[in-house]
């Protein structure tokens, strides 16, 4: 595992060999590549995020990882198209984004994205309906979706009906019927118990290599950001938050939490991360002294939970 | 009696409605009890009303005995037929209009902001000027036919709805709309698909609310020269000196209004249950 400090263009690593053997069974579309370039985006006189610079390539899985309130959601906003970015540039393979795009999908952290009052399979077969796609082609999509997520037996239940688990595999099968080239993940686990989130964790792993897309995740979780990424793009507290630091994640898939090479890992990431929250805590005028050893680390727990 | 307790999973049933809000309240012992706490507040009302009658004497207030005759009278002779019929009419055709025409105005309010700022000086002027203060107008200009009547009714019922859904709009989930765009729905499908149908809850409640000024607002719709309506019977009865006709029409009249917010509530469950609409 190797820190490469930010900012970092064009110099793209090679890729590490789990995933040539991931992309022999693509069966969606291919990924998308992102570029992020010097990309600030402001709201009136607040400046959330600067000098953003992030090259995605087709295909990687990128963690954004940050403390609470840096701007990791924002960034997201814009690669999804919903925010603009005030400077700098952001494309998808080498188009500008300029407003939500079928091919940027988006799973958010709430299941309230759902629509109610379609079933499950309607709700996966939205984006071919809206596009004029015969029915037998939506319900193939569906099939083939609900099958990857494991709720082929759901179809016909209302998303009230179901956990808040089955709730966010439907948010994953529902954005991957539009065969997207990014799929845009918003701390999609972030209001699941622990259990759930763990086997939704590997079932993210799995469904990413089957689909070949480009993912980009948001989390506080560093254990999360280890078990899934390719590379894991720390983020500066905010306002006006950067990238603090990049590491490339080589570790063989599936991944254990108990390597060595992991857990390492982990502590790195712990004291990148730390730094930034005792920064943040100053600017929010709390004394950090005293603010060591076990009580950063329970405060980071607690930043993991969402706390 | 008997009460006999049966399991509540029944094996037949089909397996989908597990989030149906409870439909048959009426079933099962807890049900029994609440027809029951009804039976004994209406009997109860009855008393009470019973003991002011014979307090003040028939021309005051008519005992129920004395109403429940004059009710026998007035439908003995098609009166009070005639007059449920005719109200309902009314209020069914000026309600109906309010729905219809506020549900979409509000649509459009709440989704485009020009059409709100055009609109909403109107209706946060006329919503505190109440119908009866149009009585007098609506009869000069419309006559004394049944327009001036729907009319007032529609008035009366329209802008409830038209707040309403404007608010349903409003608080549609951002994360709904963001979720339509970004799976490739255009403005118009979003509207159609997620705008319109997470505003359901809100366009039942103005229609819920809208139902209940129609009924308030009949009987001064029905002031002037209505010749057949249950306001009108109120209204002519005060001229015969009938104090236990005028308790008849104002019974009916609640009566009335009970049984069509029922209805509208069955509906409700029935067909819109699945958009969330909480009855």
């Amino acid at each position: 595992m190797t820190k490469v400090t930010a900012p970092r263009t064009g110099t793209r690593t090679p890729r590490a060999g789990i995933r040539t053997g991931a992309r022999t069974e693509p069966t969606a579309g291919r990924g998308a590549a992102l570029r992020v370039e010097d990309a600030g985006i402001s709201f009136g006189d607040f400046r959330a995020v600067q000098g953003i610079d992030l090259d995605i390539p087709a295909g990687e899985f990128l963690c954004l990882l940050g403390p609470s309130g840096c701007g990791k959601s924002t960034l997201l906003s814009a690669m999804a198209g919903f925010l603009q970015v005030s400077e700098g540039s952001l494309t998808a393979d080498g188009v500008p984004v300029s407003g939500p795009d079928p091919d940027l999908g988006m799973v958010f952290q709430s299941s309230e994205a759902l629509f109610d009052w379609m079933t499950v399979q309607q709700n996966v077969t939205f984006g071919p309906r809206m596009r004029g796609r015969s029915r037998a082609e939506q319900n193939r999509v569906a099939d083939e979706f609900l099958g990857l997520v494991g709720l082929r037996h759901c179809a016909d239940r209302y998303p009230g009906q179901l956990s808040g688990g089955m709730r966010q595999r439907v948010q994953i099968a529902r954005v991957l019927a539009n065969e997207p080239g990014v799929v845009l993940m918003d701390e999609p686990f972030g209001a699941l118990d622990a259990q759930t989130r763990q086997v939704l964790q590997q079932e993210t792993a799995r469904i990413w290599r089957a689909s070949g897309c480009t993912v980009v995740f948001v989390t506080h979780d560093i254990d999360e950001a280890i078990l899934l990424a390719d590379r894991i793009a720390v983020m500066t507290a905010g306002p006006a938050a950067s990238i603090k630091s990049l590491y490339e994640v080589d570790l063989p898939r599936p991944r254990d939490e108990s390597d060595p090479a992991a857990l390492r890992l982990r502590t790195k990431l712990r004291e990148d991360i730390g730094e930034e929250v005792r920064k943040a805590m100053r600017d929010q005028g709390l004394d950090d002294r005293g603010l060591d050893g076990q009580e950063l680390d329970d405060r980071l727990d607690r930043e993991a939970k969402g706390a | 009696m008997t009460i006999t307790t049966t399991d509540a999973t029944d094996p037949t049933a089909p397996a989908r409605p597990r989030t149906r809000p409870r439909r048959t309240t009426t079933a099962g012992p807890q049900g029994l009890r609440t027809v029951g706490l009804y039976v004994l507040a209406v009997l109860i009302g009855l008393g009470v009303w019973q003991l002011i009658a014979m307090k003040y004497g028939p021309s005051l207030v008519a005992s129920p005995k004395e109403t429940l005759s004059a009710d026998r009278e007035l439908a003995a002779d098609g009166t009070l037929g005639n007059s449920v019929i005719a109200s309902s009419r009314r209020i069914l055709i000026g309600w109906g209009l309010g729905v219809v025409v506020g549900a979409p105005v509000g649509l459009l309010i709440g989704q485009i902001r020009i059409v709100r700022q055009l609109l909403e000086p109107y209706i946060e002027f006329f919503r505190f000027i109440p119908p009866v203060a149009f009585v007098t107008l609506a009869v000069v200009w419309l006559g004394i036919g049944e327009t001036s009547k729907v009319v007032l009714i529609f008035y009366t019922a329209v802008f409830i709805v038209t707040l309403n859904t404007s608010a349903g709009v409003m608080a549609v989930n951002e994360n709904k709309l963001r979720a339509a765009a970004s799976l490739g729905a255009s403005r118009r499908q979003i509207l159609q698909r997620v705008v319109l149908p997470s505003t359901v809850p809100y366009i039942l409640t103005g229609a819920r609310l809208a139902m209940g000024n129609s009924f308030l607002t009949i009987v001064s719709a029905e002031i002037v020269a209505a010749q057949v309506g249950l306001g009108s019977l109120i209204w002519t009865s005060r001229n015969y000196g009938r104090i236990d006709w005028v308790f008849v029409g104002i019974i009916t009249l609640g009566i009335l209004g009970l049984v069509y917010d029922r209805i509208l509530r069955v509906i409700a469950m029935r067909v819109l249950h699945k958009y969330g609409a909480k009855v």
